[in-house]
């Protein structure tokens, strides 16, 4: 089956600033595909490449086999969500849904009765007659999607279409994007600097950093398995300990904890010496003293469902671990001297 | 120590005064001698409106309508093509991207602006000679269309500027051509600075003065070189009634330009 879209060796150049070094990746069809990495590291350039507010400086981007990378954006089969929503300010809301379909020359009969079935499904019926400044931010937000679903695009392009929201309702707006996505059978791209947002979303996430794709992969491969410095410590929380590589053989390592203690584990590299080594802060056990590395408790952090426990290693590594503040859970405190092991996948050596 | 409102300096109160008596006082005067029933520009008789009515049907009253119609069909013809041009100037400025000459061309557009109006009379009158261009109607209003560019520029630029180039992105990704993005979501939004940019250049053509009279030409009046005409030969009160009537139409307009500028934002 061809993909959505096939993104092949593209560079963008602004001036003397590179801001995309060749990114490739192929998005499937009807999949939530999202790029994350930090502010700056070329997300929306790319994403406006896809819609063609750009050109590219190089490079190919295939719409379902198509090479678009020089249509005009009109005809282009994709739609956007813009950041700030972009919804006109002086037509109502009704208008602003049927905008895309009156360019397509639909009848007004038709286009309204379509634009009035997008606003049901984004719970907006009783907003179409007004201006989309007296709506909220999260109504506004709605408007922008039913505007950009309305034309039935064969890609959605979102541009960090959360940041404005609330916390509370960022959260129920992931569930209903996710929900859209599947209703709807159209292939997102959604761009986001936030990784929880990319994990509890997403099929597929590609980081990126600094104008390169880092990973691409299922969330879980990107927080399981990292391939590299970036990726483990953009992805979630994570220790990065310095380690000795005592043996390494296909993608498994035998590395040297700090404290002498040797244990397997996954690799990114294959290539002895001294190399990081990512920790998760919530497989870690901490014990009783003699078992594991030797640290000392500095701090506890107090975070609701969790306890930040940040600890000194003898050797003078700090680290954090994580423990669920269950009912029956010993909260340590400050001083005590503990000894942590670690669960079966905490640590991962990683490519620097 | 809270800091002291602007009204609480010495002489405050005296310097405000005095400005607005040296500002407004001819202006009240006048508008109120236009009013007077005597032939008498000095001395009040009463009020009346014989001298408005001597400005529609006195003796002097089809010259003034043949200047006002000048006047007016030349504002009206020098704000449109000055305001198109201004609009499509502000477009390429700010939604060009860096083009080279950009700064060259800020200046030229906004050169009308800083140039003595004199200077501009002078050379425009000399150029249309050169050419060997007749003076008359045509003169008048290209030299109009030239100087109204800068003062409709302004307000479009400002009003443009603040219109993020979102609005106009996604209308074309929601399948607008071109034009369309233009017409339907960029021009509405540019509206208020548009109009407003319309009325300023059109006040500004009515009420000049020293080019049109460069270039006028002989026979040739607008309605300031008609009623300047009139006052070389004595001021009669009629004078202050179309003068009283030509400040009407300017606050409306300058009105009507500060309230739909204001209700765009
Ligand atoms: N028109 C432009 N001219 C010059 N540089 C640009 C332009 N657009 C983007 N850049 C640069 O390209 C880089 C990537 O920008 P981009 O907007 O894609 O970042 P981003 O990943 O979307 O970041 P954020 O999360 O802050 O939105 C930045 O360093 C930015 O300064
Ligand atoms: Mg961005």
């Amino acid at each position: 089956m061809t993909n959505a879209v096939d993104i092949r060796k593209v560079t963008k150049v602004f001036g003397t600033f590179t801001a995309l070094h060749g990114v490739s990746l192929s998005i499937r069809d009807n999949e939530f595909f999202t790029l994350l990495g930090p502010s700056g590291c070329g997300k929306t350039t790319l994403l406006r490449l896809m819609a063609g507010f750009e050109e590219v400086s190089g490079g190919e981007i295939l719409l379902f086999g198509q090479n678009i990378a020089s249509l005009e954006p009109n005809l282009r089969p994709v739609n956007t969500v813009f950041q700030q929503y972009a919804l006109f300010p002086h037509m109502s809301v009704i208008d602003n849904v049927a905008f895309g379909l009156k360019m397509k020359g639909w009848t007004l009969p038709k286009r309204r009765a379509r634009a009035g079935e997008m606003l049901e499904m984004v719970h907006l019926s009783d907003f179409a007659d007004r201006l989309p400044t007296q709506l909220s931010g999260g109504q506004q937000q709605r408007v922008a999607l039913a505007r950009a679903l309305a034309p039935q695009p064969k890609v959605l392009l979102l541009d960090e279409p959360l940041s404005a929201l609330d916390l509370k309702l960022r959260q129920a707006m992931r569930m209903e994007l996710k929900q859209l996505q599947q209703g709807t059978g159209i292939t997102f791209i959604f761009v986001t600097h936030d990784q929880e947002e990319a994990l509890t979303m997403s099929n597929r996430i590609a980081v990126m950093s600094a104008g390169r794709v880092q990973q691409i992969g299922t969330p879980r491969e990107i927080y399981e398995t990292p391939v590299n410095r970036f990726v483990a410590d953009f992805i979630g929380e994570t220790n990065l300990l310095e380690v000795e590589v005592a043996a390494i053989a296909g993608d498994q390592a035998e590395v040297i904890l700090p404290g002498g203690q040797r244990v397997t584990c996954s690799s990114a590299t294959t290539e002895k010496g001294r190399h990081h080594l990512s920790v998760r802060p919530e497989r870690v056990t901490l014990g009783t003293v003699g078992s594991g590395m030797q640290a000392v408790v500095e701090q506890v952090v107090y975070l609701g469902t969790d306890l930040q426990v940040l600890v000194r290693l003898d050797g003078g590594t700090a680290m954090q671990v994580r423990i669920q503040n269950a009912a029956r859970t010993e909260v340590p405190s400050p001083g005590t001297r503990v000894g942590l092991t670690l669960e079966e996948g905490a640590a991962r050596l990683l490519a620097d | 120590m809270a800091l002291r409102s602007v009204r609480h300096y010495p002489g405050f109160l005296a310097v405000t005064v005095l400005c607005l008596v040296v500002l407004y006082a001819p202006l009240v005067v006048v508008t109120a001698y236009s009013f007077n029933d005597s032939p008498s520009i000095t001395t009040w008789g009463g009020l009346s409106l014989r001298w408005y009515v001597d400005v529609f049907t006195g003796p002097e009253a089809p010259r003034f309508r043949a200047a006002a119609w000048n006047s007016l069909s030349i504002a009206f013809l020098a704000a449109t093509i000055a305001t198109g041009i201004a609009t499509a100037a502000a477009l390429a400025m700010l939604r060009a991207g860096k083009f080279k000459g950009r700064s060259l061309t800020f200046a030229l557009i906004n050169l009308p602006l800083m140039v003595p109006e004199i200077v501009i009379a002078v050379a425009t009158l000399i150029f249309f000679t050169m050419i060997g261009f007749t003076t008359g109607y045509l003169t008048i209003l290209i030299a109009h269309i030239t100087f109204c560019i800068p003062f409709a520029y302004l307000p479009i630029a400002a009003r443009l500027q603040g219109i993020d180039g979102s609005y106009e992105a996604a209308a074309r990704d929601l399948y607008a051509t071109r034009a369309q993005s233009f017409f339907l979501v960029l021009l509405p939004l540019m509206a208020p600075g548009v109009v407003s940019g319309y009325l300023l250049a059109f006040i500004i053509s009515l009420d000049d003065f020293i080019i049109t009279n460069f270039v006028k030409g002989a026979g040739m009046e607008t309605l300031p070189t008609a009623i300047f005409g009139s006052v070389k030969q004595g001021i009669k009160p009629n004078i202050m009634a179309i003068s009283t009537l030509m400040l009407a139409v300017s606050i409306l307009f300058v009105t009507l330009s500060y309230f739909i500028n204001r209700k765009g934002r």
